[in-house]
């Protein structure tokens, strides 16, 4: 599936499309098709966003899961704080990542 | 060191103000982000992987305890209680949020710093010896020289769109701290046969994609010359540095392609004609910057220390440097603990810092390129009172210039650019070689990592160098040896065949063993490599 992503504009956090917002959590994400180019345009010009971009990812078991790690350090937070991520408490965490 | 005078504080607080206005609009959608980009980065705002990246200024990586106090205050108050130290002796927040960013630069402001020209094609922050008025092997203090640089460098129209970023380093004793030779321009100032002080110029060095050592093309301008010797060389630089192409843009490719000779060439020719300008700084104003360096008030005091205390004795011995007043030392506080983050400080670790800078440094600290942070003028008889408080503060780990001293780049944890993640490889090995207890018996070994060609970790200069690399979507790492950003500047080799994460710890085991298997008396790492080359360390790496 392909999946769109960017920052927010004012905190910069990353977030994710789910098809009618963005959300902090990359499991939110929905498919965008072939709809993500106009979809990306629409909401970076709304700014709602910053510079969005679409990646190929795959669910499983109802997660979605970034096919490149560079995303999924961007869904997870920094590997080496896990204090810092979204999962803090997630001992696997960092092995869904790698 | 040096304060703002009236023109440097309007500068900075217009600047702020500027880009409130810039952020606001960008804000409002007045602005879009191809507008915006250059802006901020103008001001040291970046994008990375999980939020806005700010990266602030730490001219020649000299600051006071006030100034740490703030860049602690910026931490807790608008980051997430950390921050960063940066191998251009810089300070880095990973977290900030675009509407807190001009209020920011401001508080940054009232304690004469700022984030401006800390990134974009512009000259970027100045980088010194970190030992810079308190090493005893200095002819002079550099940081003058470095001071009228960064003025001269500071909005100057003609540089603020160069080819590509421009990288400036300056050092005075033939012991080289600051990898002066892997810079754009590395200038040591020198004396001749005469004994009057000059400068001899390095230019087209770095590292990055295409790592060079920097040719010295003048071995001494006169010191009333060194800012039009240096506008000589970024003209020439300027005009026909290359702009069609990013990979090939840097003032090294130039050199290269030109040749010394004739870079140089044309570089005098420049010179000639700009001294006819009258572009040199008066050298009054020279004068005026010196008076901010003017050594402190040096007592006489014990020149020894009881050493009975073995983990005293230990971080003694590792982490302070002679200084140029026998009574004193320069203590290096490690920001490697065993495990840790290379050059992250917690906001309540730099406010420590701060305070035993005031109380043991004459208020003073510096920044390392090598991500430690340094006071320069402690007394020794106040040494283990000093250790005694970073020690409590798990800041007194005796590691310096070990295998336990890494530096590592943010690497793909934090940075938008990398391929692979290199803090998880420093923790590894850090930790890999504490518990094995070896770090004392390697002696001086300088690994440097770095998570993409880029090299912001110095990986070509390590005596061992990792580079992190992106091979069908895994982390790959590539090993390298024989590197040295000192006088004795080299280029690491690559070994073979990169490792998975796991594989580049043991690879870097193994060439440890070979070292302790091969040296000997009173070799570093660095020297038997030299010695016996690489053929040893390959079959031992890869059979």
């Amino acid at each position: 599936m392909k999946i769109l992503t960017g920052n927010d504009l004012k905190t910069g956090a990353v977030v994710w499309w789910t098809g009618v917002d963005w959300s902090i959590h990359v499991d939110d994400a929905v498919d965008a098709g072939g709809e993500a180019d106009t979809v990306a345009a629409r909401e970076e010009a709304a700014r709602r966003v910053n510079v969005p971009y679409a990646i190929e990812a795959e669910r499983i078991d109802g997660k979605v899961r970034p096919a490149h790690i560079k995303d999924r350090v961007r869904a997870l937070g920094p590997t080496v704080r896990p204090d810092l991520t979204l999962k803090p408490a997630d001992p696997d965490a960092r092995d869904w990542v790698i | 060191m040096y304060l703002y005078d009236q023109y440097d504080q309007a500068m900075v607080d217009a600047r702020v103000e500027e880009f409130r206005d810039q952020a606001r609009r960008r804000l409002e959608g007045k602005l879009s982000e191809d507008q915006f980009k250059p802006l901020r980065l103008m001001n040291g705002l970046y994008l990375q992987l999980h939020a806005y990246m700010l990266r602030v200024a730490i001219p020649y990586g000299t600051l006071n305890g006030r100034q740490m106090r703030a860049l602690a205050d910026i931490a807790e108050t608008y980051d997430r209680g950390y921050g960063h130290f940066t191998t251009r002796q810089n300070i880095q927040y990973n977290w900030i949020k675009l509407e807190d960013a001009a209020d920011i630069l401001a508080d940054l402001a009232e304690v004469e710093m700022h984030a401006i020209q800390t990134s974009g094609n512009c000259i970027r922050n100045i980088s010194s010896d970190h030992f810079a008025g308190a090493a005893a092997d200095e002819l002079v203090d550099p940081r003058p020289y470095a001071e009228l640089l960064r003025q001269w460098s500071s909005f100057h129209p003609e540089f603020s769109y160069l080819p590509r970023k421009f990288k400036i380093a300056v050092i005075a004793s033939e012991t080289d701290r600051a990898a002066m030779k892997l810079h754009d321009i590395g200038i040591r100032i020198v004396s001749n046969s005469e004994g009057e002080p000059g400068a001899a110029f390095y230019v087209g060095g770095g590292m990055g994609r295409t790592p060079m050592i920097a040719p010295c093309i003048r071995e001494f301008v006169p010191l009333d010359r060194l800012v039009t010797y240096a506008e000589a060389c970024l003209r020439v630089y300027n005009r026909y540095g290359r702009r069609d192409n990013k990979y090939k843009a840097r003032i090294k490719i130039l050199v290269h392609e030109l040749g010394a000779e004739e870079y140089t060439r044309q570089v005098e020719e420049e010179f000639a004609h700009l001294l006819e300008q009258g572009v040199e700084p008066p050298i009054a104003e020279l004068d005026r910057i010196r008076t901010y360096f003017a050594d402190p008030d040096f007592e006489d005091g014990p020149k020894s220390v009881d050493r009975s205390d073995p983990d005293f004795a230990l971080w003694v011995e590792r982490n302070t440097v002679r200084h140029k007043h026998d009574a004193y030392v320069s203590a290096v506080i490690s920001l490697k603990p065993v495990g840790g983050i290379p050059g992250d400080a917690s906001a309540e670790q730099m406010r420590l810092m701060a305070d035993l800078a005031e109380r043991y440094s004459f208020d003073e600290l510096r920044v390392m390129h090598t991500q430690n942070i340094v006071l320069p003028h402690v007394r020794i008889a106040d040494l283990h009172a000093l250790w005694s408080a970073l020690d409590e503060a798990g800041l007194g780990a005796p590691n310096l210039d070990t295998i336990e001293d890494i530096i590592a780049c943010p690497g793909l944890d934090y940075c938008s650019l990398a391929n692979a993640r290199s803090i998880p490889v420093a923790q590894r090995i850090s930790e890999r070689f504490a518990a094995k207890g070896r770090t004392a018996e390697l002696g001086e070994l300088k690994l440097k990592i770095s998570g993409c060609i880029n090299a912001c970790g110095h990986h070509h200069a390590g005596h061992i160098g990792i580079l992190g690399v992106d091979r069908k979507g895994v982390e790959n790492y590539q090993l390298l040896l024989g590197g040295s950003e000192a006088q004795d500047t080299a280029l690491a080799k690559i070994t073979g065949p990169g490792f998975d994460e796991d594989g580049i710890v043991d690879a870097v085991e193994t060439a440890a063993e070979v070292y302790l298997r091969e040296r000997e008396d009173g070799e570093r790492f660095l020297d038997t490599y030299r010695r016996i080359g690489m053929t040893p360390f390959k079959e031992a790496l890869y059979g």
